[in-house]
């Protein structure tokens, strides 16, 4: 009986552990010995810190994290401003029936692939695009202007691209949240401001701790959006990894950013968590 | 003084269906006033009119005199004890019972001190640390009722705070409450649809029935004397007989099983189909003497339904098929009783009380 289920916890266990093990830590493993690695004088391969050196020393490295780090912050936040009337709205204020179609209308422009949504953004923004397009032919502007290519524009696409992921948490833990709170709240004295300050905010807080970690992730290793809606001047960390690995073919240098990316974004998640007295484990269980 | 409140014309409304029908009561200061009713009567809407959730169709309600018709809940001198409690879930016990007065800006000193002299009151001290989630229900009832009562409010609303305890619990809890109510003399506004609590913890209570009182008294005479038909078969136990009225004044009626007695009219008797309503320990057995205003008739026991003290019989008159409760008395009397036994009964005519069919 016993090993039955060993066996069969074997069987079921073997591909989740091969598959971490294959794509996942081998691959890791890797790009860590790679990124320790470098050229000596003489253009033999040799143990360095020199790579990670490179971040600290040269300028427009870490400026580039910096301003990476700071946008992703902010697209967070915005994202949370945006999501949160939306769930609120959803989960509250309409009726069950109608909130899960609002839900599933609210999911689905996220069934198309990103590419192909910042590609519609570009339709609509850009020099030729549909926005210049109306309001020169209805004389609000005498000539079409370039919408894209700056910080607003790229902001306003990674919102975008995150939303789904902070207003999916959010809404699951606004629907566990019993409406009488509220009006208990109400009862004892409370002003709306207060119960929001009060009963909802600390009531959503898993929801809104998992939402933001993960937006946050996905902005801050977002290559895509940057890329397509912020150009040339849009100086995102992702690139600058893209670039040491294609375009100067530095894949030490490259595997060195990566794992800075990594412990960099872990130590600003860490520090929010410690900031807003919220635990990893509760905000994803 | 002024009622602490009272209610004038008050109506309820949602589209066609009438919630509340216009009420007019009073709550006297400092008493326990219960409103009893079957599910689905309009407790709750009239609750929450009275804290300020439900705005009414129609009519005036007054607390200490003062028109509460524009003031928002939150500044109403109501508390609400939710039917399912509404305890925060992130915060302690001590931080659910200080929520209300922080938000009147009263110091923290203050503020722990009539906390702890409160969760004193409803035997929890030591429990202030405590997450809710760690509590038992008997004891989250009590955090609920604590937040509420620490504000010290005109009135105390409780809308069926006893419904989700188990039996055993809800027994103590009752006596505990109508303890509670007596030491703190804040007025409780008790909502229930289990008559047992009503009766048991209030003062006065009032009957309710589609929206409408069908009496308001104690709880005595609601037992001993109810006004409507739908009192007298909702409150306590009963005996219900469809009779036809054989003579009126003095009023003899024929059971459908052809006994006839002669019976009490409460209301308008004038139609001839009436029902009658015996209560169980209204039936005398072996009467020890037979006066005119007592209906004797034989009792056959069907069965007993032994529970202690409340040990009760079905029994039917002579060989008909519609049994009667019957309780015994406490004493071992009649402890020899056996099924298929007969025996003599009696029934005073006052305890027969007979009220027209159908309407109310
Ligand atoms: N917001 C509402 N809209 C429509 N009908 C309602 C609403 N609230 C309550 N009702 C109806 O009013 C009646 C009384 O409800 P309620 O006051 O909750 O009864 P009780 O508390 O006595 O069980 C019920 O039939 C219920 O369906
Ligand atoms: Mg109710």
């Amino acid at each position: 009986m016993k090993n039955h289920f060993r066996l069969g916890l074997f069987i079921f266990i073997t591909p989740v552990l091969l598959w971490l093990l294959l794509l996942i830590i081998v691959p890791h493993v890797e790009l860590l010995l790679m990124s320790l690695h470098g050229k000596d004088d003489m253009g033999r391969t040799v143990w360095t810190l020199a790579n990670y050196r490179n971040f600290f020393t040269e300028e427009i490295y870490w400026y580039t994290f910096v301003r990476t780090a700071l946008y992703a912050v902010i697209v967070t936040i915005l994202t949370f401003l945006v999501t949160f009337p939306v769930a609120f709205y959803i989960t509250k204020i309409v009726s069950p029936r109608l909130s899960g179609f609002l839900t599933v209308l609210l999911l689905m422009p996220f069934w198309v692939s990103e590419l192909v949504r910042v590609y519609g953004w570009m339709i609509l923004l850009r020099e030729s695009g549909v926005i210049n397009h109306l309001l020169t032919s209805a004389g609000l502007l005498d000539a079409p202007v370039e919408m894209l290519y700056n910080d607003i524009t790229m902001l306003m696409g990674l919102v975008y691209t995150s939303m789904l992921f902070m207003v999916v948490p959010l809404i699951s833990s606004l629907e566990g949240m019993d409406d009488s709170l509220i009006e208990a709240a109400h009862d004892l004295g409370a002003s709306p401001m207060t119960i929001f300050y009060r009963i909802i905010i600390p009531y959503a807080a898993p929801g809104i701790t998992s939402g933001s970690i993960v937006v946050f992730m996905l902005a801050l290793g977002n290559y895509l959006t940057p890329k397509l809606m912020g150009g040339k001047n849009s100086l995102w960390f992702t690139e600058q990894i893209y670039n040491e690995f294609i375009a100067s073919f530095n894949w030490n240098q490259g595997a060195a950013f990566g794992f800075l990316l990594l412990a960099l974004s872990s130590l600003i998640i860490w520090a929010g968590l410690k900031i807003s007295k919220q635990q990893l484990g509760k905000a994803l269980s | 003084m002024a009622p602490v409140l009272d209610i004038q014309h008050l109506r309820k409304t949602f589209g066609d269906f009438i919630a509340v029908d216009t009420l007019n009561f009073q709550v006297e200061d400092g008493s326990f006033f219960s409103i009893l009713g079957p599910s689905g009567c309009g407790k709750t809407t009239l609750l929450r009119m009275i804290a300020g959730f439900q705005q009414p169709t129609e009519g005036k309600l007054l607390i200490r005199g003062r028109d509460m018709s524009r003031v928002p809940p939150n500044r109403r001198p109501v508390n609400l004890v939710f039917q399912n409690l509404a305890l925060f879930p992130m915060m302690n016990v001590r931080e659910n019972i200080a929520f209300g007065l922080k938000r009147q800006g009263v110091g923290a000193p203050e503020i722990s001190r009539r906390v702890d002299s409160l969760l004193e009151r409803v035997h929890l001290s030591g429990y202030g640390n405590k997450d809710i989630s760690q509590l038992s229900g008997g004891q989250k009832q009590r955090v609920a009722i604590a937040r509420s009562l620490v504000l010290e409010p005109s009135l105390l609303l409780l809308d069926e705070p006893l419904g989700a305890l188990d039996l055993k619990l809800r027994e103590q809890m009752k006596i505990e409450l109508k303890k509670l109510q007596a030491d703190v003399g804040t007025t409780f506004m008790y909502i229930t649809h289990d008559q047992s609590e009503a009766l048991v913890m209030s003062d006065r209570v009032a009957v309710m029935h589609n929206g409408r009182f069908e009496q308001i008294d104690t709880p005595r005479n609601l037992y001993s004397n109810p006004a409507t038909r739908f009192v007298a078969g909702f409150v306590g136990e009963t005996n219900i007989l469809p009779v036809r009225a054989s003579s009126s004044a003095p009023l003899q009626v024929q059971t459908s099983f052809g006994l006839m007695l002669r019976a009490t009219p409460v209301g308008n008797c004038q139609s001839d189909t009436l029902d009658l309503f015996i209560r169980p320990e209204s039936i005398i057995l072996t009467p020890a003497e037979s006066h005119e205003d007592i209906n004797l008739f034989p009792l056959t026991v069907q069965n007993i339904l032994f529970d202690g003290s409340n040990t009760k019989l079905l029994a039917t008159v002579g060989q008909s098929d519609h049994e009667l409760l019957v309780a015994l008395p406490q004493n071992q009397q009649f402890a020899h009783i056996g099924k298929g036994d007969t025996v003599p009964a009696g029934v005073h005519v006052d305890s027969c009380r007979c009220y027209p069919r159908g309407g109310s």
